[in-house]
Order: structure tokens, then sequence, then C-alpha cells
């Protein structure tokens, strides 16, 4: 029994930290420019497959194989923010979010094309003999995710609360036209929060693709799961979705080990359902409708 | 200093600004006035560029700034503060104001990420420049409160602070004193006067009469777009035109 429960908690760390960093890169964009971005996934995914064609097949030296498929994510994330992020123009929230639904969609095509419908993994960082704690046994590459999504969580926090470039990033989403005659390029500034986020995203789908493998497919399901965490944790708070994170992650876990396997997804979902419904301002989340209003469009 | 070249702008159609021309002197305190509906906000979102002109050309210190972007004109030494105001809510007010500095700091986003040593000397430098800003205003005892807590009337001061943050040589204000008491409202006046003083030329948009008079030394009046007057207090005061625009606004107040 014990050792079922920490089997549980082993298996759910690192998926709750691949959440986690999903739902940082939803929580980073939300933040800039209040746009929900559902093609969060896909950069997971072009992480890692990158990755597995780079240093898997090409055996390309592993810093530089991380640092191309983090590159590769990162440019195509700059693409995404020249289609999806339109001020001035009185696009809708729901125009930009079926336009990042869209994009998701069209990246994983095309991923389909240029590699193949196959699920692929590459070699773990520090070898797969698992190391065994309380009858619980947990592989090496676990702790490399446990380690990188703890210093990427600290950085991201340190940024944005001890930074100017933080704080004037946050300014462009609480306020874009006084940000823009204050003297701040809000452009960069989002340019930057896409290319961020992309390459959070691109650095989780590397570390996980040993421990979970990776096809053209997997970014949707991860999207939806980050948006749900980073909506439990209170959108746009970088506590709130690391601990939405792995909320998700227990839930999915401990269903699969005390019922079965087939019901984790249905629990999870059941919970974003009810979080949705009930608890729209999630656990960080501003207390007043106020923080989720639609932004106020100036001018033209 | 500023100076306005026929400008126009249409909104699909409908003229909200014909052919307005004038220009602001150096270090003179410049009024905007007019009915509702005149032009008078248009007229300053084109002038900070929220959004160009449809016509005619705006120049500021010998540069044409008609089609330039805000930010471009922010650097070029315009700021201003807004009808209703247009603070960062959720953070605090010492924060406000070094967002008002932000475009001053030469370190890029990862020199800053990385927290070198360049870029803390410089955040250092960022903080005690605002603090000097929120001292002239005083508001530095509540540098650590949250912006949208402060009563209105400090969150317009802070306002002032933000955009005397970005070291204007020409300050925009709009509706300065709405929402402010008589009390508050006489503080504001030698507040604009301190600023004059210090060498910034001041554009300020009002519906307060009396404050008007006593602060600028030339204003210009908008009706329906068009520049009706533009002259002394004492001659607005007076002017036909002007008072034939204001009466024939009572006249409309029946109901």
């Amino acid at each position: 029994m014990l050792t079922d429960v920490i089997q549980a908690i082993f298996a759910a760390l690192p998926v709750g930290c691949i959440y986690a960093l999903v739902a940082l890169g939803v929580a980073l964009i939300y933040n800039a420019t209040n746009i929900i971005n559902f093609a969060q996934g896909e950069f997971v995914m072009l992480g890692g497959m990158s990755m597995v064609t780079l240093y898997g097949e090409m055996h390309v030296p592993i810093y530089l194989s991380i640092f191309a498929s983090v590159a590769i994510a990162t440019i195509i994330g700059m693409a995404l923010m020249k289609v999806a992020y339109r001020p001035g123009k009185n696009t809708s929230l729901i125009i930009v979010l079926i336009i990042t639904i869209g994009a998701s969609l069209f990246i994983s095509g095309s991923a389909m094309h240029i590699w193949d419908a196959d699920i692929h993994r590459f070699p773990a960082f520090s070898g797969e003999k698992p190391i065994v704690f309380l009858g619980a046994a947990i592989v090496p590459q676990s702790l490399w995710v446990i380690g990188l999504t703890f210093l990427l969580v600290i950085s991201l926090v340190c940024y944005f609360q001890f930074t100017i470039h933080g704080k004037a990033m946050k300014a462009c989403a609480l306020d874009r036209t006084a940000a823009g005659l204050l003297g701040i390029k809000v452009k960069r500034m989002v340019l930057i929060s896409f290319a961020m986020s992309s390459a959070l995203g691109a650095l989780a789908g590397i570390i996980m693709t040993p421990l979970t493998m990776i096809d053209y497919s997997g970014g949707m399901l991860l999207a939806i799961k980050g948006f749900s965490a980073a909506m439990l944790g209170g959108m746009g708070s970088f506590v709130g979705a690391v601990i939405g994170g792995f909320v998700f992650s227990f839930l999915e876990s401990f269903t699969a080990t005390f019922v079965s396997g087939s019901f984790k997804e249905l629990v999870t979902f059941i919970v974003i359902i009810n979080v949705l419904l009930f608890m729209p301002n999630g656990i960080m989340g501003p207390r007043s409708k106020e923080g989720l209003e639609e932004e106020e469009v100036l001018g033209e | 200093m500023l100076d306005l070249n026929s400008v126009s702008k249409n909104f699909s159609g409908l003229a909200a600004l014909t052919d307005v021309s004038f220009d602001v002197k150096n270090s003179v305190i410049k009024g905007i006035i007019g009915p509702n509906g005149a032009g008078k906000t248009t007229l300053f979102n084109i002038i900070t560029g929220v959004f160009p002109p449809s016509k005619g050309t705006i120049n500021f210190d010998g540069n044409d700034i008609s089609h330039k972007r805000s930010d471009e004109i922010a650097k070029l030494g315009v700021s201003r503060t807004f009808q209703q105001t247009y603070l960062f809510k959720t953070l605090t007010v010492l924060e406000n104001v070094m967002l008002g500095r932000h475009y001053r700091t030469r370190s890029e986003f990862f020199a800053c990420g990385l927290r070198l040593p360049g870029a803390r000397r410089e955040e250092k430098l960022i903080r005690e420049q605002a603090m000097e800003c929120l001292d002239m205003i005083g508001l530095a005892g509540k540098k650590d409160r949250i912006a949208n807590k402060l009563p209105m009337g400090e969150q317009r001061y802070l306002e002032v602070a933000r955009a005397l943050a970005t070291e204007p040589r020409l300050l925009i204000l709009d509706e300065p004193t709405a929402g402010l008491n008589e009390f508050e409202r006489d503080d504001f006046l030698n507040l604009v006067f301190k600023i004059r003083d210090m060498g910034i030329t001041i554009l300020v948009v009002e519906h307060h009469m009396k404050f008007i008079m006593k602060v600028c030394s030339e204003l210009v009046v908008l009706n329906f777009g068009e520049k009706i007057a533009e002259g002394t207090p004492d001659e607005i005061q007076n002017s036909p035109k002007v008072i034939e625009a204001y009466l024939g606004v009572e006249e409309d107040i029946d109901y």
C-alpha cells in the first residue's frame, strides 16, 4: 500500500512538472497579451520531435541539439505571434482563440508530414537504470525533469518580480495604450513573451520525451491540460499555474493507481469542467471578476 | 515647439477634426477648450500617436511626428495623462513610475534577465529617479501601495508622476482635474505651475473654466472639430464666436 502511494507520487511528479511548464507558457502569453494560446502544446511536440531527429537519429552533441530544438520552436512561436496578435484591429478574443487552435492543428498536421505518425523517443540524459526508494522506482530522467522545472520556475518568477523588463511586460497586458505612451515597445514585448513561452514549451518537450515518448499529435491534449492547470491556478498567476499542473498530475496518477488507468482522463476532465463552472478565477486568481475582463481597445 | 498644420481626422466618414492648425511655444501652458465632442481628446490621441491623422502634419521640435508610433513619440519627449486614469492597476505606485523610465534603460532583455551587474546598477538608478518624481509629487510615502487602491485624487498625481518620469519636454494633460474637489484642484494648479517652472511645456484640456483661465496663458477653442478661436484667456472670454458656441450649448440644456 505505502509502496503504491510512493510509486503514484513518483509517477505524478515529472508529469506534473510538464503540465506546469505548459501552464506557465499559457500564463506567460496571457500575461503579456490576454491571449489564451491553445497552440502551446505544439511547442512541446516540436521540441521533442526536433530532439528525436537531431540527438536520437543524427547524433548531434546533446547541448547543440537542445539549442537547435529550442530555436526551431522559438522561431515558430514568434511566427505564431505575427498571426495571432493583432492590436487595434478590434479582433475579439474568440477569434484569436480560434486562430491559436487552427495554428495548433496546422503545426501538428505539418509535423506528421515532416516526420511521420510513429511514436518516438531518444535515450535518457543519464541512463535508464531506475533508482529504488522504499520499494518504489524512479528513473533518473524524472529527476532531470523535476530539477529543470524547478530552475525554470524560479527564473521566471524572478524575472517578473524583480526586473524592470518583467514589469514592463506585465504593463503591456494591463494597459497596452498607456505602456506605448510611456515609450515601452509593446510589440517587441509581446514578441519576447511568445519567444519565451515557446522556448519553455520546447524545453518541456525535450526533457519529457525520454520518459513519455512523443508523436506528432501529442500537443493538443497537453495544451488543454496546460490551459486547465492555468485556469485552476488562476489565469496569469505563475505560482497558480504550477500548483494547477501538480493537482492534475496527482489526480491522474492516483486514479490510475487506485481505480483504473482508463479512468484517469475522465476524472481530470470532470475536475476541469467543474473548475470552469464554479471557480473561474482559480486558486490564486483575482477575487473579483475584474482580472479576467477583456482588454479595452482604444481608438480604431 | 509643437506645430500642427491643418490636421484632419475622419472616423469612417465622420469628421472628428477639420483643418486644425496652431502652435505651442516653448515653456508655455496652452489650453484647449470646447464643448463635449469638439474633438479635444481625438486631437491628443493624434499628437501622441495613438492613431495617425487622416490629413495634415504635426511637427515636434522639427521632427514630423504625424505617422510615428506612440513609443517613438514618447522617446522624442512627449508624455501624457488620460481622462480616465490609465494606471497599471495591480502594480505598486513605485513600479508605475519606474515603468515611465523603462525606455531609457539600455540593458537588453538577456542582460536584464540574467541580472548582470550593469543591469542591476541601472535598475537601482531607475528606482532612485522614480523616487525623486514621487517626492516631488508628494506620494513618496505611499510607494508600495497598489495603484488602484489610492483615492482618485492621488491616482491623478501618480499619473502625472509617471508621465514626468519619462522626462518629457511636452506634457499633455487630458482633463486632469476631473473628479477632484475644490481644494485638490487648487493643489493641482500649483503642481502645474511647478512643472512649467521646470521648463516643461504643457498642453491641457479641461472643462473646468475657472481652472483653465487661471492656469493657461494661451487658449485654443474647438467646436465640432474646427478651431473657432485662439488667444489669451481675456480675448477668448470676450470672443463673440466662443460665446455663441457656449451659449448654444446652454440653450440645449433644457431637458
